[in-house]
């Protein structure tokens, strides 16, 4: 217990000394609302919610896979390719309290930045508060974690650092905008039978339930199961890929 | 009782026998050297005793450990030197030390670590800011900080200019200061030889020779050289002084001088030479 409070103390301080992840991960999602807030500003969607919170609920769901699943990926790909996973590896601290720490971390980040995310859209847009706050901080603690089950396979997948933020990118963008993270999800009928196997696009919808709906959060229990089979399904992936040292030499 | 112990100790990658049936035993407190060419199993046979990889076949015993089951036991006691790992570059020295610290029961202090290794000056530094010799003082610091009893070193001046070299064997031998046994990894001679107590002599994967490296030279024969009108003589003798005598009295007696004379002893460097030279590749 002592280790993996020394290690969740150490990952925080590695991350918000890191500019490029505490800017990347923690910053450009509070950017990206700022700017298509100002954007979608008063709009009302056909459903009758407010434009501004339908994008709320929607950037939320990006947060948690920016955080969890980009910001999860990208540290054990940057961190295995440098030899720190190796290093860390020699030492006594065990696996289970790196990965429990690691995950302790994201949902640490991502719970700061849904406050923060909640504070400027009251601010800002005037947006509701949660009327179901427990639901919500399920949702938050549930995705990010899914979330980084996901980012722990897709870490076994990539072989170098120096790709590793594209290649997560290159995932996660199309995926936070076929989910409807950014806002309307008014797509044609092919795009949308793609977004219906993302994880993101069951989460928003859990989001947009839970926010929008004042439902509770296992009033969807399908979306559930989905989000937590892509995130069980990473891990175990990562578990059986998972590498502890550099694949390129 | 010895810190390391090998037994026909074997590892192949596919067809590839990296190391085919080695023995040797590492002293308390002593400081050995693998010595060997690129690709003769140093690595292979280094990481086996860190507990990074599985063996084959053979015994091995590390302060009483099995490395290959991976005990926390086994990880308090042994520090670990990777030939190339860079670790965060946004926190300082300190924070680094302070990271690894934690990870042991019984650390040693974080400060008197950091001196040292001899980055007192460097405590409060980035670690992007530091040096490639300062990156390696930092990732020995970060071995000793745990305070084991057994520190490997692979290959821990490969790419350092000559300053920097000898400024690393100096803290090589503060570890022997400290009574810390010290396994070392080189392809550089001249290194095992200012190092090591002993050293093993690694070709293609099997033990080629084995000794204190004074030893490893022993009974290899001297050459004589000198010019005679001109032209170069070569004596190679297992007997110099008796060679040298009858020599310089020949000499003296015709009233001529040995132009360029010079007698040199087999340097460890003729030995591995042909040691290496010997084993099909």
């Amino acid at each position: 217990m002592r280790v993996l409070l020394h290690q969740l103390r150490s990952e925080q301080l590695i991350f918000w000394r890191n500019r490029e992840s505490a800017g990347f991960i923690f910053v450009f999602p509070l950017m990206l609302f700022l700017l298509l807030g100002a954007f979608y500003g008063d709009e009302t969607t056909d459903e009758g919610y407010a434009g501004i919170e339908v994008l709320l609920a929607g950037m939320l769901g990006y947060g948690a896979a920016n955080t969890g699943f980009a910001g999860m990926a990208i540290t054990l790909v940057v961190r295995r390719e440098y030899g720190i996973l190796k290093r860390i590896r020699s030492t006594p601290l065990p696996a289970s309290s790196y990965f429990a720490a690691a995950l302790a971390s994201t949902l640490f980040v991502f719970a700061l930045q849904a406050l923060v995310l909640l504070g400027l859209g009251r601010v800002l847009y005037d947006t509701a508060l949660p009327e179901r706050p427990l639901s919500l901080a399920f949702l938050v603690a549930f995705g990010a974690a899914a979330f980084a089950g996901m980012g722990i396979g897709t870490a076994s997948l990539i072989r170098s650092a120096e790709g590793s933020s594209a290649v997560v990118n290159f995932i996660l963008l199309p995926m936070a905008f076929l989910s409807g993270s950014f806002g309307g999800r008014d797509y044609p009928r092919v795009i949308e039978a793609i977004a219906s196997v993302l994880p993101l696009k069951y989460f928003v919808d859990l989001l947009r339930g839970v926010y929008l709906e004042h439902e509770r959060a296992w009033s969807n229990p399908g979306a559930l199961a989905v989000v937590a089979a892509w995130g069980l399904g990473g891990a175990l992936l990562g578990v059986r890929r998972f590498g502890w040292e550099p694949r390129e030499r | 009782m010895a810190a390391i112990s090998v037994r026909r100790l074997r590892k192949s990658y596919g067809p590839l026998e990296a190391v085919r049936g080695i023995d040797f035993e590492v002293a308390a407190g002593e400081v050995f050297g693998l010595l060997g060419p690129n690709g003769a199993g140093k690595t292979t046979t280094v990481e086996i005793l860190e507990g990074y990889r599985s063996r084959d076949g053979g015994e091995v015993e590390v302060l009483g450990f099995d490395p290959g089951r991976g005990e926390r036991g086994f990880k308090e006691r042994i520090g670990v030197v990777l030939q190339s790992s860079e670790l965060w570059a946004s926190l300082t020295v300190r924070e680094v030390h302070a990271i690894f610290a934690g990870y042991y029961k019984e650390p040693r202090d974080v400060e008197e670590t950091i001196e040292l290794v001899g980055l007192g000056q460097k405590r409060d530094a980035r670690v992007k800011t530091l040096s490639g010799g300062q990156k390696r003082r930092l990732d020995l610091g970060v071995a000793l900080v745990g305070d084991p009893e057994l520190v490997f070193l692979d290959e821990p001046t490969t790419g350092f200019d000559p300053a920097a070299r000898r400024n690393a064997w100096e803290l090589v031998r503060s570890l022997r200061g400290l009574g810390k046994t010290v396994l070392l990894t080189t392809h550089y001679l001249d290194e095992a030889q200012q190092l090591a107590d002993r050293v093993a002599v690694l070709v293609a994967g099997e033990i080629v020779k084995l000794g204190r490296p004074s030893e490893l030279t022993a009974g290899a024969k001297a050459e004589i050289r000198y010019r005679r009108d001109g032209e170069l003589v070569v004596l190679e003798t297992e007997e110099p002084t008796r060679a040298l005598h009858d020599l310089t009295a020949a000499a003296l007696a015709e009233g001529r001088e040995l132009e360029a004379l010079e007698v040199r002893r087999a340097t460890l460097e003729d030995v591995y030479l042909e040691l290496v030279d010997e084993q099909p590749a």
